[in-house]
């Protein structure tokens, strides 16, 4: 059960970029080491290319733009509150921030 | 260099590489968004990497500062949620740090000559 303090949006905020965070960070030893194959010439980045294709990989591919653009906005939202006077614009910069991932993710997900 | 300047240095790093950040994730989006788009493919790619040496220099700092950033944030993370703290944790942070810039560097060497 979530304790009454954690539960508003400046909380909810912090969660998502933590989450989104690690998330990348784990991600991204793959998406190097995939990148990487390119050095043995485009063939083998063109296999794992096609392999990407899959409803499923499509959909976790959605799901990294989302955590990429989440993390962006909640960064630049941290940002803004640490270098900025604008303490009470926390709620439209999480609103915001939630806006612009979604876009980003529904943007991807149409143009793929 | 006293603990308290230490945290203090990778606090203003974090901050640093996350301007940085925001450039070039904003960029990498729009790229994705249109690279998709257009038709993936490891031709296309490779043709969009070779065609500048902008390219490399962009996601040569790209893999570097986010890099850097992911192995702070991370330490953090420990710091906070697994209370793994001190010179172990250091030196954990130092590692992922180097490991993930080196698997970065070669991923963009990879795609760009």
């Amino acid at each position: 059960m979530i304790r009454p303090a954690r539960n508003h949006p400046a909380w909810w905020a912090f969660l998502v970029h933590r989450l989104s965070g690690v998330a990348l960070a784990l991600f991204l030893p793959a998406h190097f080491l995939v990148l990487g194959t390119a050095l043995e010439g485009g063939a083998r980045l063109e296999r794992f290319l096609r392999w990407t294709d899959q409803p499923g990989v499509v959909a976790g591919e959605w799901g990294l733009v989302i955590l990429l653009a989440a993390h962006l906005a909640g960064g630049l939202r941290l940002l803004a509150l640490e270098f900025l006077p604008w303490r009470d614009w926390q709620k439209t910069l999480a609103a915001l921030a939630a806006g612009f991932a979604l876009l980003a993710g529904l943007a991807f997900a149409l143009a793929r | 260099m006293s603990p308290r300047r230490a945290e203090l240095l990778l606090w203003a790093v974090q901050r640093a590489t996350a301007v940085l950040l925001a450039f070039f994730v904003l960029v990498h989006l729009a790229t994705m968004i249109y690279a998709v788009h257009a038709g993936l493919s490891a031709a296309a790619i490779l043709a969009r990497t070779h065609s500048s040496l902008l390219w490399p220099a962009f996601y040569g700092f790209f893999a570097v500062a986010a890099a850097t950033h992911g192995a702070i944030g991370l330490r953090t993370v420990a710091a906070e949620w697994l209370h793994w703290r001190g010179r172990g944790a250091d030196i954990g942070m130092a590692a992922i740090g180097l490991v993930l810039a080196a698997a970065g560097l070669r991923a963009v060497a990879a795609v760009s000559f």
